[in-house]
């Protein structure tokens, strides 16, 4: 797992004179899809092609079963998965139960250990990840609409200075690779704008379907920084942070990228 | 198909014994395809093999290969063999058609772990052997990450 | 829990080819990539993908460890009559998938 810390390294001691010279962000936001090849993008727009569909299948087929002591599908309670589009574009969300700002992982978890009385699967398994890419898939093409209020806004403002705080020990901030540097590269590697709008998603990198968190964890140990550990705080932060800058952005569940 | 499945499993026999090291060479390719080749000619032709020249990420490289035959007769495609030179084995795939293909075409994705040569090799039911290959530039070869 | 997902017309004309798409989920792990405690990660691939239709071979592929994960497959078949097309695929450590789609010819 140094590796790619190792090749980051590389990257940024070797690319960064070249990205120096790269326009600085603008007020044009674009998704990782525009910054993919031709040939990623065009299987992100297949969904028979699309590996992510095998999550969203295995997603479907979790819906529909009877889980934990509670004995009820999440169909049981919420009726049809279309009843779940326009859910993804607004979390992460206050929880009023919990009194805590959560992210639809941490909302899906939620129902699963109060209303199935089910176990929680581990952070990025493979049914946690299915059922998420399901809800999130039935809000594809919707513009992202972040929620307001008290927690939320503080979560923002929190997750906002994450963002422009230095990491690690490249010392290197989100805002410097994602504001300053999108649209040039690391050495070949594409500088995205980092907008959060296809998770979870399928990264040829990791041969598999992951999550928002699980990005910016890669991120974070990319930059030589003891990554936030899932479920953190600090993630779901980062995360409304994401949210809100890319209000509007279409959604894009189940994406593909590099 | 038996004819067809006869030649496909003789091909990946042959492979199996195919001398490579940690890794395919140029002459490890060379020497699977001699193996399917069994002494024939090939040709260069026929074959289109369809792969990005710039690829972004190893691990997901889609690939296309396709025979120019109307699969009737002598023109019957029975298989075609995927070759490459520098990921830890040369063999990447074998496909054997039978009667209810309708074209000798597949799509498939494929790993490549550095810059090398993909090549192609159909085998038409006259026995001759056609080929293709193409070279592709690899920016971020497959495997980097590990296990997290 | 392996589904996998294929793509094919449930009706087509007599004697068209058609375009069959799979997907399945299988991790195609190379057997030449460390792991967590440096020695290598034994062998997991599917090995091999075979499609009948009304009873006759469309395709038999034989896959290496360079065959990308979660297997893309596509292929070209041609129905003179209806019948069903049977994929199955099958690989390292007892690993076995099937799926069946009803086709009408017309
Ligand atoms: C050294 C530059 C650098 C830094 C610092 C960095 N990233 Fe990234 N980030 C990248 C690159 C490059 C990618 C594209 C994927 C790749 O190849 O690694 C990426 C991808 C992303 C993506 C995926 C976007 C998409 O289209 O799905 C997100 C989200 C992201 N980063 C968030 C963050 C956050 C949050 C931080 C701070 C904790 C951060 N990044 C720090 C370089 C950086
Ligand atoms: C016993 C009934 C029940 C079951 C079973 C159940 N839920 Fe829920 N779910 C609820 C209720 C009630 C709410 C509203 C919030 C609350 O009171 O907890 C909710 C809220 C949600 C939300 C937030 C919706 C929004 O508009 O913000 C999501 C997402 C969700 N559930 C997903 C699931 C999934 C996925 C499953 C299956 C793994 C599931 N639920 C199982 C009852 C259930």
């Amino acid at each position: 797992m140094k590796r790619p810390a190792r090749i980051w390294a590389i990257l940024v001691v070797a690319g960064f004179a070249a990205a120096a010279g790269a326009q600085t962000a603008t007020d044009g936001r674009r998704s990782g899809f525009a910054d993919m090849s031709p040939a990623l993008q065009a299987i992100q727009r297949d969904d028979m092609s699309n590996p992510a569909m095998l999550w969203v299948a295995e997603g479907e087929a979790q819906w529909n079963a009877r889980a934990g002591n509670a004995g009820k599908s999440c169909a049981d309670c919420h009726g049809a998965g279309e009843s779940m589009r326009g859910v993804a574009v607004r979390y992460p969300a206050f929880d009023a139960k919990a009194r805590t700002v959560v992210d639809l992982d941490g909302r899906i978890d939620r129902c699963r250990n109060e209303h199935q009385r089910a176990s929680s699967p581990a952070p990025e398994s493979r049914p946690r990840l299915a059922i998420a890419a399901y809800v999130a898939f039935q809000s594809r093409g919707m513009a992202i609409a972040p929620p307001t209020g008290g927690s939320l806004d503080a979560a923002a403002i929190a997750g906002e200075a994450l963002y422009r705080q230095r990491l690690g020990q490249l010392n290197l901030s989100c805002a410097q690779c994602h504001d300053e540097r999108a649209g040039g590269s690391l050495a070949g590697v594409a500088i995205p704008q980092a907008h959060p709008t296809g998770y979870p998603l399928y990264r040829s990198e990791w041969q598999g379907l992951g999550s928002l968190q699980r990005r910016i964890r890669n991120c974070m140990t990319g930059v030589r920084a003891e990554p936030y550990p899932f479920g953190a705080p600090e993630l779901v932060e980062l995360e409304v942070f994401l949210m809100r800058r890319a209000a509007g952005m279409a959604w894009e569940t189940p994406a593909v990228r590099p | 198909m038996n004819a067809t499945r006869r030649t496909t499993l003789a091909g990946i026999a042959a492979l199996a014994v195919a001398p490579f090291g940690a890794h395919a060479t140029p002459e490890t390719m060379r020497a699977a395809i001699a193996a399917v080749a069994s002494g024939r000619p090939m040709r260069e032709g026929k074959v289109t093999l369809d792969i990005q020249p710039l690829v972004d990420n190893g691990n997901t490289v889609p690939m296309r290969v396709e025979i120019d035959s109307r699969m009737e007769g002598a023109d019957r495609v029975r298989a075609i063999h995927v070759f490459n030179e520098r990921n830890p084995q040369p063999h990447v795939l074998s496909v054997a058609f039978g009667p209810q293909a309708g074209r000798a075409s597949l799509s498939t994705r494929i790993k490549l772990g550095d810059t090398q040569k993909v090549v192609a090799v159909a085998e038409m039911e006259d026995g001759t052997l056609w080929t293709a290959g193409v070279d592709v530039i690899v920016t971020i070869a497959a495997c980097i990450e590990g296990i997290e | 829990m392996a589904i996998p997902l294929v793509n094919a017309p449930a009706r087509v004309r007599r004697g068209e080819v058609f375009e069959v798409k799979t997907l399945v989920a299988h991790p195609m792990e190379t057997g030449f990539r460390p792991g967590m405690n440096g020695t290598l990660i034994p062998r997991d691939i599917v090995q091999r993908l075979r499609c009948r239709f009304a009873g006759a071979d469309v395709i038999d592929v034989a896959l290496s460890p360079a065959v990308a994960a979660n297997p893309y497959v596509a292929f070209h078949v041609r129905a003179e009559r209806s019948g069903t097309l049977e994929l199955t695929w099958t690989g390292d450590n007892g690993f076995s998938a099937s799926h069946s789609v009803a086709i009408a010819v017309e």
